[in-house]
């Protein structure tokens, strides 16, 4: 585990970007008002998150370069109409920037968890959604959303892979396999990456999944099977109609692993319990594998 | 000086819209409001619609935009022959207005409660900008101050003190629970600046608009007749 978590980076890099660039500013709805510098381009609205998105959207109106923070269901779940409208249908640029996962303090209970914030900001065109899988990733994935103007996603999370991999557009090919491919976004890869030691599979990794890699994703089924298990770290099957469009000419199987969608699990715990309740722990995720690249 | 004779042109140019020859034009309950604005108050260059220092417009209460494609066609921003193909198949002109397509609008509005938002973040945006010449106006209805959103943008403008922030409130008792002391009082409490006026009153809007309001957002109640 890294001594400093995601976001510590990402105060570190906004505090830079504050110092550096007159653009960046930052809205907060109080969350993380200890960490992120006194400044004046740093604007806590209390606690009003649709405010929050709002002003946000007016900053950019100016021209300035917001990044918006707060706890993921705050941010994406309570002000999405704000991320709709103010934000999308006045085609302005933001950076969101996320915390808590799907799962990070499952002491906090559901009204913490927000695993369906990729698949909501799915709903929306033009977002890019980065996912990294390590402290060290998010500078530079932050670094280069300041610079741009489009409308990005950066969901940070308390868990973490044990090493970084060098933050690239597409995905990364990890390891290369014949018998399919498995698609691991962010913090999920090392639990992949043990889950399928045994198997003779291709590994891609994600920090950036939207853009969706689809060209990434037929280069790697050219050299294997065309079956895919698609693990990420959020709502199940998020990514599951990219990588069917991916596809689409290709007769192909997918598996989706991730938080599941059938029902509310309604229990505190540890987030290994809870990965292990949604099968995204080793021994779930050996069996999904196991299940899709063993037969044949 | 043209203002009489472009005010009296904006019922031909509702009718271009709407097909009605008798005087509904008089009932929109925004027209009045928006011709002052855009005659005496802002300052807009249709020859420069993106120009920075301009001031600002934000029309967030979206439904019923005639009476603003009519200000704004009057005041140079669209040629008049547009309006005759409103809310058409390849129209830039909606039943809400879109601020991606219609030139010189800023936002694009529809939903209530975003427009009074965006416009406190424009507010402080510009001052971070060092931009101190440029009015931020948002016009929203009572009714729209229902939604939950106004109130945060109503707490957030008055604590950060921005008096280049002016909120129109086009009150024609539309609201079914209303506020008790009147929409004004809404805004007192939180600090902010305020003027209750008739609506339809020309000189009186003007006033209101250009009276100091040192350190205070303002908010102007602007009193219409209901219905037609």
């Amino acid at each position: 585990m890294s001594a400093t978590t995601m976001r510590e980076v990402f105060a570190r890099v906004l505090r830079t970007g504050l110092a550096d660039d007159p653009r960046i500013a930052a809205v907060i709805a109080e969350i993380s008002r200890d960490v992120l510098p006194d400044h004046e381009r740093v604007v806590n609205v209390g606690i009003r998150e649709q405010a929050m998105v709002g002003v946000g959207a007016g900053l950019a109106l100016t021209g300035l370069r917001p990044v918006i923070h707060s706890y993921a269901p705050f941010l994406v779940e309570r002000p999405y109409e704000q991320l709709k409208l103010d934000l999308g249908h006045q085609d302005l640029g933001a950076v969101l920037v996320g915390i808590g996962g799907s799962y990070d303090d499952p002491g906090l209970g559901r009204t913490h968890q927000s695993p369906a914030d990729v698949a909501l900001i799915d709903t929306l065109p033009g977002w890019t959604v980065h996912v990294p899988g390590h402290p060290d990733e998010v500078e530079p994935l932050l670094t280069a959303a300041l610079a741009r103007d489009d409308r990005t996603y950066l969901r940070l999370s308390l868990r973490t892979n044990a090493a970084p991999l060098p933050v690239v557009e597409g995905f990364t090919e990890v390891r290369r396999g014949g018998a399919g491919v498995v698609i691991a976004v962010g913090p999920v890869l090392d639990t992949v990456l043990a889950a399928v030691a045994e198997l003779d599979v291709t590994v891609l990794y994600a920090t950036t999944v939207r853009p969706f890699d689809s060209a990434g994703l037929r280069r790697a089924v050219a050299h294997a099977r065309p079956d895919v298990l698609l693990v990420e770290p959020y709502l199940e099957g998020a990514s599951a109609h990219r990588v069917a469009a991916a596809l689409a000419d290709e007769p192909h199987r997918l598996r989706s692993l991730g938080v599941r969608r059938d029902e509310e699990l309604r229990a505190y715990g540890t987030t290994d319990d809870h990965d292990s309740a949604h099968e995204l722990d080793l021994v779930g995720v050996r069996e999904a594998a196991r299940r899709l690249f063993g037969r044949r | 000086m043209t203002t009489a004779t472009e005010y009296a042109a904006l019922p031909a140019l509702i009718t271009r819209m709407t097909g009605d020859e008798k005087h509904g034009w008089a009932a929109e309950s925004t027209l009045d409001v928006l011709w002052v604005l855009y005659d005496r108050v802002l300052r807009v260059d249709p020859r420069h619609p993106d120009d920075p220092d301009r001031d600002r417009f934000l029309l967030s209460k979206g439904h019923g935009p005639m009476a603003y494609y009519a200000v704004l066609a009057a005041k140079g921003f669209l040629d008049p022959a547009e309006l005759d193909g409103w809310a058409g198949w390849g129209s830039r002109l909606g039943l809400h207005p879109d601020g991606v397509l219609v030139p010189g609008v800023e936002i694009g509005s529809g939903s209530l409660g975003h427009g009074l938002l965006i416009a406190v973040g424009a507010a402080i945006g510009l001052r971070l900008r060092g931009r101190t010449r440029p009015a931020v106006h948002v016009l929203v209805g009572d009714a729209e101050l229902d939604e939950g959103s106004n109130h945060e943008a109503i707490a957030v403008a008055a604590r950060r003190g921005l008096d280049s922030l002016v909120t129109t409130v086009v009150d024609n008792s539309s609201g079914s629970l209303g506020w008790p002391g009147g929409v004004a009082r809404r805004f007192e409490v939180e600090g902010w600046a305020t003027a209750e006026v008739d609506g339809r009153d020309h000189d009186a809007l003007h006033a209101a608009y250009t009276a100091p309001h040192p350190g205070r957002p303002l908010a102007v109640v602007a009193k219409v007749e209901a219905k037609r």
